[in-house]
């Protein structure tokens, strides 16, 4: 893992007194509020509608258990007890004062934690495969190059007033688990000819106009990223819209002017640009990539885990959907689904965040990741000590098997906390989760992404939902729209942004809504080896459409 | 629409964040039943602007539509519901324990 050197150190002390001051600025009212706002976001800090709101950077998904610590007591000491993780793999605390928010930053700062650029329209955090630097599947590890990201764009002087925020998301795999195509640059770690370098996508993004990102190099020599990079950005700050907020992301800049266009653009400035870059961001990357080489693991290790399987049917179907294959066969990667049927998406409280801590530290080598399905992986675990890590998860209420089920749903904060929703999210996804346990269909259902976006900002990226459904307020009521066929992509099926299925239901009429769609899947799939997203695209819409409006009185 | 409603000024607190409302006597309250109800549309702007002016004592005031009724102003939209009452949700992270005994059972 990245550890913080003298100069980050020194950094963050510098911009916590910086932000500190602003605060008390503002409390004696020498910063107006139109004033403080901009300078506020640029360290997270959020009005929302019943409090303030912090969000907190995981750079990359990936933190220490005295990180993961800290988190708890930021949470218990100035928070509620709980924390929320989001599909950015950050997490925010809901209920902080911004009296107290200085002390905060300070704390986290002390096990090199931050709040910088996770909002405003900046370079956000650089989220990458929850995986990285374990998964047997990957060809090099991407968090080197999101760490060199997070230092260059770290209050880059240039890209600190962006048209509209910009978000990155890397991934070294072939199995894109970062949703690359729906980030404003998707980057992905390609060989040609035995060197590693990127194939770049740009112009994805969700909200009100759903895009998928489109290539924009095929093969970009991993040397030539930041360069490459920063004629992106260029391109897109010169001619970047800034007269709409809502067409100012790079998204709409890429379709108005054509993918070969901007493509021209930013080969345009990348000719200037390249020759300044003389080899310090690869002498950096060397530094950077040496802290992140795998943790020295265990040898010699006892079949724990194969002969758990052949014994203990509850700990075998955890294992099945929670454990992943590692770069060593003798270890494991594990996830650790934070969807506990009737329980808030994504959150945890202190005590669970201490407790997996804890079991990071015995069996995990120190580290987690947060995922951008709003889940917690411990990236590196012996398969030895697997049962036993099973065992220490349930104790912590944190053994749901749901992962890639129906109830491992991603959901905004929605109308009960965001200023911006128009609807809720999180109580509906805890009816759907409930419902369906209760019916016992999970397991037969099998393979489903559900996701749940309270307004049009998507941030629940209902849009690549197998299902998704959209919260709208309409003449005063909640109102829900449900989507089907998107898909986040991997090596089977090619993202896509789902359908819009028809007008939509009432609050109460969407967990009967979604039980006559999957029930009539149920019926017409080709036996359980058929997914939900299999069905749709061999049947088409139609059956579907026909089952979720069977009840016309449902249809509000 | 908005003009046949009568209104309350709300804001958030500047410090603690929470949603307070702003009372007859000039203070701000966190609960909509102590909240001045402002029948007159020219005087809601005047109470508006005065509350504006309680710049570090509050952020971001606005006029809120309400319907008057017998346990005080009820808002008119959704979004103005949630912010008198809170979140619907209490997360306790208690059933999160439950529901593994279940699971384990």
């Amino acid at each position: 893992m990245y550890q913080h050197n003298d100069f980050d150190q020194a950094f963050l002390r510098n911009r916590n007194a910086q932000f500190r001051s602003q605060v008390e600025r503002r409390l004696s009212g020498s910063l107006t509020e139109d004033e403080f706002k901009p300078l506020r976001l640029m360290n997270g800090v959020y009005l929302q509608l019943h409090a303030y709101m912090l969000r907190v950077a995981i750079p990359y998904g990936t933190l220490s258990a005295d990180q993961m610590r800290v988190l708890a007591e930021v949470a218990e000491r100035w928070d509620r007890g709980y924390g929320h993780f989001t599909t950015r793999q950050n997490i925010q605390f809901n209920w902080v004062a911004l009296t107290d928010i200085p002390d905060i930053l300070d704390r986290m700062a002390e096990v090199g934690m931050h709040a910088i650029q996770s909002s405003g329209n900046c370079i956000r955090n650089t989220t990458a495969d929850a995986l990285a630097g374990a998964s047997a599947d990957e060809l090099a590890d991407p968090r080197p190059y999101a760490e060199l990201i997070r230092q260059w764009s770290t209050d880059h002087a240039e890209f600190q007033f962006l048209p509209r925020k910009f978000k990155i998301a890397v991934t070294g795999s072939p199995e894109d688990r970062a949703a690359i195509a729906a980030h404003d640059v998707g980057l992905q770690l390609v060989e040609q000819g035995g060197e590693i370098g990127f194939r770049v996508l740009v112009g994805g993004g969700l909200g009100r106009t759903p895009m998928l990102a489109q290539e924009l190099r095929a093969f970009l020599p991993s040397a030539e990223l930041l360069p490459y990079l920063e004629a992106i950005l260029s391109a897109y700050n010169l001619i970047g819209r800034r007269d709409n907020k809502y067409k100012a992301r790079i998204k709409i800049t890429v379709f108005e002017h054509g993918i070969d266009t901007f493509r021209a653009a930013v080969e345009e400035q990348f000719a200037k640009i390249r020759p300044a870059y003389t080899g310090e961001d690869q002498a950096l990357l060397a530094e950077i990539a040496a802290q992140f080489a795998l943790p020295d693991l265990r040898e010699n290790l006892a079949e724990f885990d194969a002969t758990t399987r052949a014994v203990d049917p509850l700990y075998a179907a955890w294992a099945a959907r929670a454990v992943t294959d590692h770069k060593r066969a003798d270890h494991a990667s594990v996830t650790v689904a934070l969807k506990v049927a009737g329980e808030e998406p994504g959150d945890a409280s202190a005590a669970q965040m201490r407790a997996l801590a804890d079991i990071a530290e015995r069996y995990g080598y120190n580290e987690l990741r947060i995922t951008h399905s709003q889940n917690v992986v411990l990236p590196h675990v012996a398969r030895e000590d697997l049962p036993t890590v099973h065992a220490a998860l349930l104790r912590a209420g944190l053994a749901a098997a749901n992962m890639g089920r129906l109830g491992d749903i991603i959901a905004c904060p929605g109308m009960d906390y965001c200023a911006l929703a128009t609807a809720r999210s999180i109580p509906l996804a805890q009816e759907i989760a409930q419902h369906f346990q209760t019916l016992g269909l999970e397991e037969e259902i099998g393979a489903l992404n559900l996701k749940i976006s309270g307004c049009i900002n998507a941030c629940g990226h209902h849009h690549l939902g197998h299902i998704g459904i959209l919260g709208l307020d309409r003449a005063g009521a909640e109102n829900y729209q449900i989507t089907i066929g998107g898909h986040e992509g991997d090596k089977k099926h090619p993202a896509a942004i789902g359908e819009k299925m028809g007008p939509g239901f009432a609050y109460e009429a969407v967990v009967p809504a979604l039980e006559r769609l999957l029930r009539t899947y149920l019926d017409l799939r080709n036996g359980a080896e058929e997914t939900f997203l299999d069905a749709v695209k061999r049947l088409g819409l139609a059956p579907f459409r026909a089952a979720l409006y069977a009840e016309v009185r449902d249809a509000a | 629409m908005s003009r046949t409603h009568a209104k309350v000024v709300s804001a958030n607190d500047l410090r603690a964040g929470h949603t307070v409302y702003l009372t007859s006597n000039g203070g701000w309250s966190r609960y909509i039943t102590q909240a001045e109800v402002i029948t007159d549309e020219a005087e809601a702007q005047l109470r508006l602007l005065d509350a504006i002016g309680h710049a570090t004592v509050v952020v971001g005031a606005y006029l809120v539509d309400v319907e008057p009724g017998s346990d005080g102003p009820k808002p008119v939209a959704l979004r103005e519901r949630f912010r008198a009452q809170g979140p619907s949700i209490h997360p306790s992270k208690q059933t999160a324990r439950a529901e593994a005994r279940h699971v384990s059972a």
